[in-house]
């Protein structure tokens, strides 16, 4: 049963959404959220089962697809990928229990399950033409949920959406392309199979071309600044639901691709970029920080502020060592949770007055309690503060790239520190104060549906703030077995001493200190 | 006196022919039919010409068979040449023909199917091509190509409309010039090597080293010229969209895909020697033409209204992209053009049927064209299904995977990367992503936007009948289960086209 539980976890949800055209719109809102949780519960099944102490890859199914250019179905799970699965059924599964009256609800929840199984499918893919597939693929279902339920701009934001990631993902098909002519000159055999390319070691010329095609492709999804133009657009065009997945879900594609891909591929090209991609993620969170902070609109504050913090997971990935790529990932989980939850947040209140500007509001903290506590518990993660699940995964990405240099991360972290300021100040704008407007008088506060897709994610915020340890171990332990591998595959001397080997890894620290 | 011509029944390998002349049986059938009886039903002759294609078929099928077992065959004083290429092409060819010719029996009526000559005609027009293909003889290849064409000439101005007219003569006059610059092509290669047979060309061209490369490159110029016009290569594009939107949907799809194999085959015989032989002048022409028809044709077709203008133009641009495989010219990269030409038949076979079933028979007021966007609006709404069909063969031509073109695209990228052509590849990719925006339009006019007020309301439909709906159910089974098939179909083609030496 469980060696097909990665392709039931895929196809699933199509299955479930082609059978959904036969049901009746009136019953297509549980019908939804009981194939979510299903889908849900498999993918607890699929953490219950895992093994935490292997590194390698677990539940492997390979079915031959196109052999003779090397093409196969190959998915796997390790460490590194296992909970984002996790996250996106969970955020699928309450983003459908917590759809608000939309028009043509089945429309969007079908479109909903096809693009989850888009989304488990690029995590557990481990051929690159098959993770392909479902990278290009996801694109099809949100450019139809921006662009069929999104605000007055959806055509233009979910088009642009569209073309920029396509453009960049056809760049990173060239690369591939490239990578399998070269596993094919090595050994005579085309393979698209990543575990195969591993097996590669590249001349760093060509290492550091194949490094920028696929940055390219990666770069746009996260994205980074400067190729972060589509996003504000896409974010606040999009209906609650769409940012929600988006921001969750969508955006880990990338930083998911650059370790699944970049780090372990290209390990001295990695190195070669570390410092420039560095300082390009810190102009990220720098400049997405201020942006954030002139914006009127409380979503833009939120999905600037998610950009922001996508620049301190790629600073972690960067770090390219143990502490650095798993805070990455860590924080990857705590900003889905985290900014995943504040979009909902944001939906409640656009939903009660139409409205996402915060000159609207003001003093709300009086007329829903609730709502400006579970607001605040999720601002103050999102800002950092100790003890939220956020915090655990900033300090270890920042303390892996202190390794690397001093300066940028002191940077780095003062421009975290500097970010909670647009935060505070929204949410003072919102929720402190006197009630101005008097339509905001006699808000209803959240109700059971919204609770019953807040509460959770406010204690996964704390709970894993207070004890990462069950999803950091696993996470651990497949990370260390890639940077091991950076390091052996490594050719120049800078690669090799930047990229630290396992077994001696706490001389290394040491010896940085002296350099 | 001269000795009697000796000339044994066996060695001229009739069994060549045999493919070209059942549809020519067939059509002088339909005609013998006509004689005696006149005013049949279109039923009848679809069904026919239905039949004698697949007896077509069939026998491909067996000299696919032959050419496994024995290599290549040749026949007929050596004039025919059967081998990988000349059976792949009339593989898609025939194929292509099975399935566009059902789609005459539509609900509305048009005048063209009222009669058998459009049948018999079409019949001749795919004997045209078989032996256009099937033969490495330059003037045989001449008589092919001209059959074909001037029976392709009547088949449009057959549709009535003063559009079709125009676009008739419009193709006539190009097609002739186009046959002009082909002889005098063939006429500079036969003074230079006194032979038409192009391996004979290409054997005497490197004897004597290309000692003659100035009327080489004057040949090339006056073939590229005549290819450029057959295959729309930019700057000799400028019929197709016009030639397009004069003809019927069905017509014009099946335009996009059939002469077109034909004169890629032709090319590939053509142009394969002249740039393994090192011409390289020819190399930067083909390399400039392709980049230059794929882009241009891409940047044209998003300004269009209409969205058979915008197929055209896109087809343009597919045509270009496909050219790449003979500038590239290594077995992977011409086994990726028929790959991409076999998955591009489903495809864009069925988006033109999609247009071709939402024909009106007279066009309504307020609507600019036969298939402008606006005609498409809010089309989910009406008609899910068409819509997500029609979306469906829209993201597959754009290239989204896992469906039919994707495959292509990224086979034929792949020979680029291989063939060491990496700035090539970059811009086919990059072309893929601005070919995107058109092929997205569509979808978002048919998904995101309202129904026009004032159309005729939801008119997916009105030209529909069994046998299209057939058709296109085909085409879409094709489009979206293609990486099933494509193991095969890889390994397949690429045993023909290495075995042929290409």
């Amino acid at each position: 049963m469980l060696d097909h539980i990665l392709s039931i976890l895929v196809f699933f949800p199509a299955l479930a959404a082609l059978l959904g055209f036969v049901v009746h719109k009136d019953s297509m809102r549980s019908y939804g959220v009981a194939v979510a949780a299903i889908e849900f519960a498999l993918a607890l099944w699929l953490w219950f089962a895992f093994d935490n102490n292997v590194s390698g890859m677990q539940f492997m199914e390979t079915i031959a697809l196109i052999p003779t250019f090397g093409i196969n179905y190959i998915v796997g799970v390790d460490g590194i990928s296992l909970f984002i699965i996790i996250l996106a059924s969970f955020f699928t599964m309450i983003g459908i229990a917590s759809l608000t009256d939309t028009k043509d609800v089945k429309n969007m929840i079908i479109t909903l399950l096809f693009l989850q199984m888009t989304m488990v499918g690029v995590f557990v893919a481990l051929d690159a033409m098959v993770f392909y597939v479902f990278w290009e693929l996801s694109l099809v279902p949100m450019l139809y949920i921006i662009g069929a339920w999104g605000g007055p701009l959806r055509i233009y934001a979910s088009v642009k959406f569209f073309l920029y990631t396509f453009a960049g993902s056809l760049v990173m098909l060239v690369g591939m392309l490239f990578m399998a002519y070269f596993y094919y000159q090595a050994t005579g055999q085309w393979s698209f199979a990543i575990l195969d390319w591993y097996r590669l070691i590249l001349p760093e010329s060509f290492q550091l071309w194949l490094f920028v095609a696929f940055f390219i492709g990666f770069a746009i999804k996260v994205p980074m600044f400067p190729f972060h133009t589509w996003l504000p657009y896409a974010h606040g065009q999009a209906p609650t639901i769409g940012s929600v997945i988006l921001a969750a879900i969508l955006l880990k594609m990338g930083t998911y691709a650059f370790i699944r891909f970049s780090l372990p591929l290209f390990p001295d090209a990695s190195v070669f970029f570390m410092f420039p991609i560095a300082i390009l993620a810190i102009i990220m969170i720098i400049y997405t920080a201020m942006v954030a902070y002139a914006q009127k609109d409380i979503k833009q504050v939120v999905a600037y502020s998610s950009v922001s913090h996508m620049g301190v997971i790629i600073i972690g990935t960067f770090a390219l060592n143990v502490e650095g790529i798993s805070g990455s990932i860590f924080l990857m989980i705590a900003h889905g949770v985290v900014s995943g939850a504040l979009f909902l947040l944001v939906g409640v209140i656009y939903d009660r007055r139409h409205t996402k500007l915060m000159s609207e509001f003001g003093g709300l903290a009086s007329v829903m309690p609730r709502f400006a506590t579970i607001f605040g518990i999720m601002m103050m993660a999102s800002v950092g503060m100790p003890l939220t699940i956020n915090f655990v995964g900033e300090f270890l990405s920042l303390l892996g790239f202190y390794q690397q240099s001093h300066i940028l991360t002191l940077l780095a972290g003062i421009a975290i520190i500097v970010g909670a300021i647009y935060m505070l100040a929204a949410y003072k704008k919102m929720f402190f104060g006197e009630v101005t407007k008097e339509e905001n008088k006699n808000l209803p506060d959240v109700n059971k549906r919204e609770l019953i897709a807040l509460v959770p994610l406010v204690i996964i915020t704390i709970w894993l703030g207070i004890y990462p340890k069950p999803v950091l171990g696993p996470i651990n332990t497949s990370v260390e077995a890639v940077v091991q591998l950076m390091h052996e595959k490594a050719i120049t001397e800078e690669a090799k001493s930047r990229i630290p080997s396992l077994d001696i890894i706490i001389n290394k620290a040491s010896a940085k200190e002296v350099q | 006196m001269l000795s009697p011509v000796n000339v044994s029944i066996e060695s001229l390998n009739l069994m060549t022919l045999v493919p070209m002349l059942i549809p020519i049986v067939g059509a002088l059938l339909i005609l013998v039919v006509d004689m005696f009886k006149s005013e049949q039903d279109k039923s009848m002759y679809v069904m026919l010409s239905l039949l004698v294609l697949s007896i077509d078929f069939a026998f491909l099928l067996e000299s696919a068979g032959i050419f496994e077992q024995n290599g290549t065959v040749m026949g007929v004083f050596d004039v025919m040449l059967i081998d990988g290429l000349a059976i792949l092409s009339q593989f898609i060819i025939v194929g292509a023909s099975i399935l566009f010719i059902p789609l005459a029996l539509t609900k509305k009526r048009f005048h063209e199917f009222a009669y058998p000559e459009f049948f018999a005609l079409f019949l001749f027009m795919i004997a045209g091509f078989q032996f256009m293909v099937a033969t490495d003889n330059l003037i045989l290849i001449f008589v092919g190509l001209e059959t074909a064409s001037l029976a392709l000439y009547t088949l449009i101005a057959m549709h009535n409309r003063n559009k079709s007219f125009e676009a008739a003569v419009k193709y006539f006059t190009m097609g002739a010039l186009a046959a002009g610059f082909y002889s005098f092509g063939s006429m500079v290669f036969y003074a230079l090597t006194g032979s038409v047979e192009i391996n004979q060309i290409a054997s005497v061209l490197a004897a004597n080293n290309y000692a003659d490369i100035g009327f080489v490159l004057i040949a090339v110029v006056f073939m590229l010229a005549s290819f450029g016009f057959k295959l729309s290569m930019v700057p000799f594009h400028t019929w197709t969209p016009d030639v397009y939107e004069g003809s019927s949907a069905a017509l014009a799809g099946y335009m996009s895909i059939v002469p077109k194999i034909a004169a890629f085959v032709v090319a590939m015989r053509l142009f394969e020697f002249l740039i393994h032989s090192g011409v390289v002048w020819l190399e930067v022409i083909l390399y400039i033409g392709v980049v230059v028809t794929m882009t241009m044709a891409n940047i044209w077709a998003l300004v269009q209204n209409d969205v058979k203008r915008m197929l055209a133009y896109s087809s343009i641009s597919h045509a270009g992209f496909v050219m790449a495989a003979i500038l590239i010219g290594t077995t992977q990269s011409n086994s990726a053009l028929f790959l991409y030409w076999i998955l591009f038949s489903f495809t864009n076979l069925g988006s033109f049927s999609m247009l071709w079933i939402s024909r009106q028979k007279n066009l309504p007021k307020g609507q600019s064209s036969d298939h402008s966007y606006d005609k498409f609006a809010g089309l989910v709404k009406t008609s899910p299904i068409a819509a997500s069909i029609m979306a469906l063969f829209m993201l597959s031509l754009a290239g989204i995977p896992p469906f039919a073109l994707f495959w292509g695209k990224m086979y034929m990228i792949s020979s680029a990367v291989t063939g060491g052509y990496t700035v090539l590849a970059l811009i086919m990719a990059l072309n893929s992503a601005v070919a995107g925006y058109y092929y997205l339009k569509l979808i978002v006019y048919m998904f995101m936007k309202e129904p026009v007020v004032g159309l005729a309301g939801d008119v997916s439909a009105v030209n529909a009948t069994l046998s299209l709906k057939t058709i296109i159910g085909i085409a879409t089974i094709g489009t979206i289960f293609a990486f099933l098939a494509l193991n095969q179909l890889l390994e397949f083609v690429t045993v023909f086209v290495y075995n042929s030496g290409y």
